[in-house]
C-alpha cells in the first residue's frame, strides 16, 4: 500500500484529522435543521437524535410560513444581498482598475485609503450613518441597507481585486489600445473576465456577512415591509418564550439561498484561491 | 506611405529619465531594430512611437503628421508584443478583425483581409479556434496576423520572438523578414538579442541608457563601432578589451574580435594558458589566459583541439583593432 508520494499511516492520520474537522464545522449546522423537523417536545426530549416518527413534526415550517411574511423577508433579504454584492463588485473592481492601471498623484495613498474600511469596523459609525439615513429619508428602506452595505463591502474588494489586476497583463490591454476599444470596453471585456475567479472570492466573502448581518436591520431598516430574514427570525425569539421549531425552519430555510451562491460562486472560488500559487 | 522621424524625444518617471533626448529618422519600407541591453529605454521608445506612453517632450511624427497627442488606435500602427497579448475569449479571426471591426470597416473587407492575412502566415486551419487551443509559434503568428490585416503605416514588434523556444525562434524570425520583403512595410523591431538585430535589420539602433549610441547596417556597426558600447554588444563572442597601457599602447582601451586573433603553438604576440575550450564543431571558442593581455576569447572556425593547461600563442589582426580612447570612443 505504501508508495513513494504515500504511506498508510499518513493516510489514515490526514483523513482523520480532516473528518474530524469537517464533523466539528457540520454539527450546528446538522443539528439545526435535524430539530427543525422535529416536535416541541422532540426537541428537548432528545436533541442530538435525528426525527422518528413519533417526533416528526412540521410545525416549526407551517408556523414560519402561516405567522411571520417570511417569503416576504426572504426576498428583502435577497434583493439587499444581490444588489449591495453588485455594486460591490462594480465598484469594487473599477477602483481597483483605477488602482492598478493609471500612473496618478496619490494613488499608493488613495490604495490604503480605500483599504482602510478593512480595519476599522463600520459599525463604530453606527449612529452617524442613522442620523444620516434619517436626515436623507431613507430610514425604513432597502436602498439604505444596500448603501450600508457596499460601503461596508467596498474596502475588501478593492484590496483583493487591485492586487489581481496588477497581474493582468499590460500588453494585453495596450494590444485593445491599439486596436481602438475605449477604456471601459477594456476593463469589461478584456480585465474582468480574466479576473472571475478573484471577483468570486470577493463575491463569497461579502454575500456571507451580509446576509448574516442583524445589526443594520435591526436598525436601519426595522418595518415589517423592509424587515429580512435574521431580523424576521428574532419574532419568534421572545423575553420568556422562545418558539424554538419556528426559528430552527426558519434559520434551516435561510441556509438556503447563501448555499445555492456559494455553488454558484465556488467553482471560480477555487480557482480563485489558488490561482496565484501556481502559474 | 510609412516614415517616422522622432525629434528630441525625452522620456521620465518621476525623476528617473528613462530617455534622454533620441532623434532618430526612418524611412519608409525600412526594417529598423532598437536594440540595447535591457533597461536602455527601447522598450520605452516604442511605446512611446505607439502612443501609449505619453513623451516628457519631444515629437514623433509618423507621414509627416505630428501624432504626439494622438490615441493608439489612430496613429495608423500596429504592434506585435512578447507576451502575444491575445483576446483569450475570441476566436483567431475575432482577434484578427477586432481593431478593424472597431475602426468600422465594412465585414467584406474584413474578411477579405484576414484571408490575405491568414493564407500568408498559414493561419487558415485554426481560424475556428481560441488563443488557448495553439501552440506559442502560432500564437505569435496569429499576434503578427493581427498586425498585418490592419495594413499599418508602421509595424512595431516588441521583442516578439523572446518567449518562443529556440528552434522556433529561429523559424519566426525567416518568417518575419520574408513579411517584410512581401509587404514592404516600415517596421520597427525591439530587442536585447543582437543577433535578431544583425539578421533582420536593414538599419540597428543601438541604444544604452536613454542615449542613442549609434545608427547603422548591420555590417557597418560590425566593421566600424562608434565606441566601445557598440563594439561590445555587437558581435559573439564579445569583444575582447584589452586595457593598452599593459600592451605599452597610447589608446586606454585595445579591442579585437575573438574570430580576429589567430592562434599558433609556437610563437606570436601574446602568449597564454588556454583556461577552457568550447568546441561547437563549426567552430571552437578558446579562453587563454595572457601574460600581456590578461584572459581573452579566441575564436577559430573548424576543430581545433586545445586542452586547458596548454600554452599558445595569440596574434590579433593588425587591420581589425580597434583602438579606443578615455572616453570610449574609436580613436581614428
Amino acid at each position: 500500500m505504501s508508495t513513494a508520494t504515500r504511506s498508510l499511516p499518513r493516510t489514515i492520520g490526514a483523513h482523520a484529522i480532516l473528518l474530524t474537522y469537517t464533523a466539528i464545522a457540520l454539527f450546528p449546522v446538522i443539528l439545526v435543521i435535524m430539530n427543525s423537523f422535529k416536535s416541541r417536545a422532540g426537541i428537548f426530549g432528545a436533541p442530538l437524535t435525528p426525527p422518528t416518527p413519533k417526533t416528526f413534526d412540521l410545525i416549526g415550517y407551517t408556523t414560519v410560513i402561516g405567522q411571520g411574511d417570511f417569503i416576504h423577508y426572504f426576498q428583502n433579504s435577497l434583493v439587499v444581498t444581490v444588489a449591495s454584492l453588485f455594486f460591490v463588485l462594480l465598484f469594487g473592481a473599477m477602483a481597483a482598475f483605477a488602482l492598478s492601471e493609471y500612473r496618478f498623484r496619490g494613488n499608493s495613498l488613495m490604495g490604503l485609503y480605500l483599504a482602510l474600511g478593512i480595519m476599522i469596523p463600520i459599525r463604530l459609525g453606527t449612529v452617524a450613518i442613522l442620523q444620516l439615513m434619517v436626515a436623507s429619508g431613507l430610514v425604513n428602506t432597502l436602498t439604505a441597507l444596500i448603501l450600508v452595505y457596499t460601503a461596508q463591502g467596498l474596502p475588501l474588494a478593492v484590496f483583493i481585486l487591485s492586487e489581481f489586476m496588477k497581474q493582468v497583463s499590460d500588453d494585453l490591454k495596450n494590444a485593445g489600445r491599439i486596436d481602438g476599444l475605449s477604456e471601459y470596453t477594456i476593463f469589461f471585456r478584456l480585465v474582468l473576465p480574466l479576473v472571475r475567479p478573484s471577483m468570486a472570492t470577493v463575491a463569497v466573502f461579502t454575500m456571507i456577512p451580509i446576509w448574516n448581518d442583524l445589526w443594520f436591520p435591526l436598525i436601519l431598516a426595522p418595518s415589517e415591509e423592509t424587515k429580512t430574514v435574521t431580523l424576521g427570525a428574532q419574532l419568534f425569539l421572545g423575553q420568556f418564550v422562545t418558539n424554538w421549531n419556528a426559528i430552527l425552519a426558519a434559520l434551516s430555510l435561510a441556509i438556503m439561498p447563501v448555499l445555492i451562491l456559494y455553488v454558484i460562486f465556488s467553482r471560480q472560488l477555487i480557482r480563485g484561491i489558488t490561482s496565484g500559487a501556481v502559474k | 506611405m510609412g516614415s517616422l522621424k522622432i525629434e528630441n524625444v525625452k522620456k521620465a518617471f518621476g525623476p528617473v529619465e528613462v530617455l534622454k533626448g533620441i532623434n532618430l529618422e526612418v524611412t519608409d519600407g525600412e526594417f529598423v531594430v532598437f536594440v540595447g541591453p535591457s533597461g536602455c529605454g527601447k522598450s520605452t521608445l516604442l511605446r512611446v512611437i505607439a502612443g501609449l506612453e505619453d513623451s516628457t517632450s519631444g515629437r514623433v511624427v509618423i507621414d509627416g503628421a505630428d501624432v504626439s497627442a494622438t490615441p493608439p488606435a489612430k496613429r495608423g500602427i500596429a504592434m506585435v508584443f512578447q507576451t502575444y497579448a491575445l483576446y483569450p475569449h475570441l476566436t483567431v479571426k475575432n482577434n484578427m478583425g477586432l481593431g478593424l471591426k472597431q475602426a468600422g470597416t465594412p465585414a467584406p473587407e474584413i474578411d477579405r483581409r484576414i484571408g490575405i492575412a491568414s493564407s500568408m502566415l498559414s493561419l487558415e486551419p485554426y481560424l475556428e479556434r481560441r488563443p488557448a487551443e495553439l501552440s506559442g509559434g502560432q500564437r505569435q503568428r496569429v499576434a503578427i496576423g493581427r498586425a498585418v490585416v490592419r495594413e499599418p503605416k508602421l509595424f512595431l514588434f516588441d521583442e516578439p520572438l523572446s518567449n518562443l523556444d529556440a528552434a522556433l525562434r529561429v523559424n519566426t524570425r525567416l518568417e518575419i523578414a520574408q513579411l517584410h520583403r512581401r509587404l514592404k512595410a516600415t517596421m520597427i523591431y525591439v530587442t536585447h538579442d543582437q543577433v535578431e538585430a544583425m539578421t533582420l535589420a536593414d538599419k540597428i539602433v543601438v541604444l544604452n541608457a536613454g542615449r542613442i549610441e549609434q545608427i547603422g547596417g548591420p555590417m557597418e556597426l560590425y566593421n566600424s563601432p562608434a565606441n566601445e558600447f557598440v563594439a561590445g554588444f555587437i558581435g559573439s563572442p564579445k569583444m575582447n578589451f584589452i586595457e593598452g597601457a599593459r600592451l605599452g599602447e597610447t589608446a586606454k582601451t585595445i579591442g579585437v574580435r575573438p574570430e580576429h586573433l589567430t592562434v599558433d603553438t609556437k610563437s606570436g604576440a601574446w602568449k597564454g594558458t588556454v583556461v577552457h575550450a568550447e568546441h561547437l564543431g563549426a567552430d571552437t571558442n578558446l579562453y587563454l589566459d595572457c601574460e600581456k593581455a590578461g584572459l581573452i576569447t579566441v575564436r577559430i572556425f573548424g576543430v581545433y583541439d586545445a586542452e586547458p593547461g596548454a600554452t599558445l600563442y595569440a596574434t590579433p589582426d593588425p587591420a581589425k583593432t580597434y583602438r579606443f580612447g578615455a572616453d570610449g570612443k574609436v580613436l581614428k
